[in-house]
């Protein structure tokens, strides 16, 4: 798997081993916090159950990867492959990510909340199958290798880490201020009744589907950028690494503990659940023998168990969503 | 010709499988009103707690009428069957119950399932480790059917037959029992069935139950078909929910119908299409499915 960087705790016995450790993991969180702002979108503000976070973070990394990546070598087989300058990755992976939202939306948008999670769920197991079978496609399961780092040149080696540090983060203000202002916008007010009541919503003439949509698409542009920053920091990518738990569901965790509907608990959560995820295994040597061996399963099983318990006795979240009636009362 | 009949034949086993499976999902979505997402590694969990008892306990005994297990195999039915009824009445008291309380919406009981679901994929790994296992090691022969050229395992022949005998049982609980007509009453209108004297949490906990037993059956049967593998039950997923929304949400019958549509229309489809899209039939008959007839062929109580 692809995150295997994390999955080792040897190198943390130097001063420079913790560093180097702490800013990937910053890099990581901010790419996490992303897409946990972009689900919010989706899910906190609008409703839209959405169990296919992981197709947009893949359609997203692939675009970008395809584009600014080399012709194929002799083992290798996909499309494209044009080098191009990697902010056209970016954007390309936004707009691909975005009108796949609208082709998943046309049909399901429309669909009562539970449909709709499992019609995207099984697009992911689809657009994984499409990505592991066909050949001359993205290189089947090998995956993707060598895709270009962001601003690769500007530092070399050990310093690089700072750079794509500096990357991701500006990249996360600049998405979170931009959601802030969207949510806070009568646009967003709209997307708060939807969620709320749609009938309600369509009472006072708002074309709600249309509304969903919107939320549906933004949400899923900005998942893609989420995969396009992925891809170009990790700069190997496969299908396998694409799966539910790791793309989807621990997504779906950091806004659910962070508080559905606020942005601040969305950024709070992605942080708390990357802790915890790339955390946990640090302290395998802590363990017992037989759970040290099976820390990686135990990991698993806590996300589940905290998904339960923050459903349970904090259905809000960390920070909930301020009830926001008019400022006339 | 011969290879659409043989993949029919395939089809039918996968859609005893499929139908059993979803029989289950549908009776408790008919009824909680919510998606299960854990319904697939519950799934998983029967396969493997068959295997503790045939392979880690050690029960298996000698094969019998040629089939690749011996007796122990039924042996680790019936008690599989028994562990995942309470096991379902258990997690639906411990999580389910709380968040019916709360008033929680259908999408947070979704979600708690699949905590439920991630969970139990955990716990199953950390015992049994992520590789796949076989009940009975070694490669079981299939013989031909009446003297063509038609190929089918004994174990297959088994897995229909359970099935039969399963669908049976089922038929004779809802409909010449009090309880399978309580059942279908709360189904249909839980508040009339309330007011009728109908004792709902009863109700709820028997169909948690009955749904735990078929899951069981349904899993162990995948491990007999294929291997014993934790994935497998959550590829079965989406397969059964397109079975269960084609058979209309809380229709037993819809589902196990259902179940083999989608099996057999997806095993047929490998004449023509690769393998490796053989995951999308069933999501193109969901797709379909929700967008011309959400209620199902047969009609649905929700």
């Amino acid at each position: 798997m692809s995150f295997l960087i994390f999955e080792n705790s040897y190198f943390l016995v130097t001063a420079t081993g913790v560093m180097n450790w702490f800013v990937g993991f910053l890099t990581t969180f901010a790419i996490f916090a992303i897409m946990s702002l972009a689900l919010n979108i989706q899910w906190g503000f609008t409703g839209i159950f959405n169990f296919g976070v992981v197709s947009f973070f893949m359609v997203g990394a692939y675009t970008s990867a395809l584009l600014t990546i080399g012709a194929p070598g002799e083992y290798e087989n996909y499309v494209m492959g044009f080098e191009l300058p990697i902010i056209f990755g970016w954007l390309a992976a936004m707009i691909s990510a975005g009108v796949l939202a609208l082709l998943i939306g046309l049909p399901t948008l429309r669909l009562q909340r539970d449909f709709l999670a499992i019609a995207t769920i099984g697009i992911a197991a689809i657009l994984r199958a499409i990505a592991l079978s066909t050949e001359g496609f993205v290189n089947r399961a090998r995956g993707m290798n060598g895709i270009p780092r962001f601003l690769g040149d500007v530092a070399s080696g050990p310093d690089y880490k700072w750079v794509l540090l500096a990357v991701t983060l500006i990249t996360l203000v600049i998405v979170y201020i931009l959601v802030e202002k969207l949510t806070a916008s009568p646009w967003g007010r709209v997307l708060r009744s939807i969620r709320e009541n749609e009938d309600t919503a369509k009472s006072v003439g708002k074309d709600t589907v249309n509304y969903r949509m919107q939320a549906f698409v933004l949400g899923a542009m900005i998942m893609g950028l989420g995969g396009a920053i992925w891809a170009h920091r990790m700069t190997s990518i496969d299908p396998e690494a694409f799966n539910d738990l790791f793309g989807t569901f621990l997504i779906w965790t950091m806004v659910m503990v962070g508080g559905n509907g606020n942005n601040k608990g969305a950024v709070m959560g992605a942080f708390l659940c990357c802790t915890f995820w790339f955390g946990f295994p640090l302290i395998q040597e802590t363990l017992p023998d037989f759970l040290g061996n099976k820390v990686f399963q135990l990991r698993e099983m806590s996300i589940g168990i905290l998904i339960i318990l923050f459903l349970l006795f904090k259905p809000n979240g960390v920070i909930p969503e301020k009830p926001k009636i008019s400022r006339h009362l | 010709m011969e290879e659409i009949l043989q993949l029919t034949i395939f089809g039918i086993v996968i859609g005893s499988i499929i139908g059993l499976g979803s029989m289950g999902l549908t009776l408790s979505y008919g009824i909680t009103k919510f998606a299960n997402f854990a319904h697939g590694d519950i799934m998983s969990l029967a396969m493997y707690i068959a295997y503790f008892i045939v392979v880690d306990i050690g029960v298996m005994g000698p094969t019998v009428f040629s089939l690749s297990f011996g007796w122990g195999m039924f042996l680790a039915i019936a008690v599989t069957v028994i562990l995942l009824a309470i096991f379902s009445v258990v997690v639906d008291k411990l999580i389910y119950k709380k968040l019916r309380r709360d008033r929680s919406n259908i999408v947070t009981m979704a979600i708690a399932s699949l905590g439920v679901g991630i969970i139990i994929r955990a716990a199953v790994t950390m015992f049994w480790g992520p590789y796949a296992r076989l009940y009975v090691p070694g490669i079981h022969e299939a013989v031909p059917i009446a003297g063509s050229k038609i190929l089918i395992k004994p174990d297959q022949i088994f897995i229909i037959g359970l099935t039969i005998v399963v669908t049976l049982i089922m038929y004779y609980l809802l409909y010449h029992t009090k309880l399978g007509k309580a059942m279908r009453a709360t189904a249909d209108n839980p508040d009339l069935a309330a007011v009728s004297g109908i004792n709902i949490n009863n109700i709820l906990a028997y169909t948690w139950a009955i749904t735990g037993a078929l899951t069981a059956v349904a899993g162990i049967m995948l491990g007999i078909q294929a291997q014993v593998y934790i994935n497998l039950g959550f590829n079965l997923l989406l397969p059964m929910f397109a079975a269960v929304i084609l058979g209309g949400i809380g229709n037993p019958w819809g589902a196990l119908i259902g179940g083999f549509i989608v099996a057999i229309s997806s095993e047929v489809s490998t004449a023509w299409i690769a393998t490796g899209y053989k995951p999308a039939v069933p999501f193109v008959i969901l797709i379909i499915m929700l967008i011309v007839r959400p209620r199902g062929i047969f009609g649905s109580n929700i």
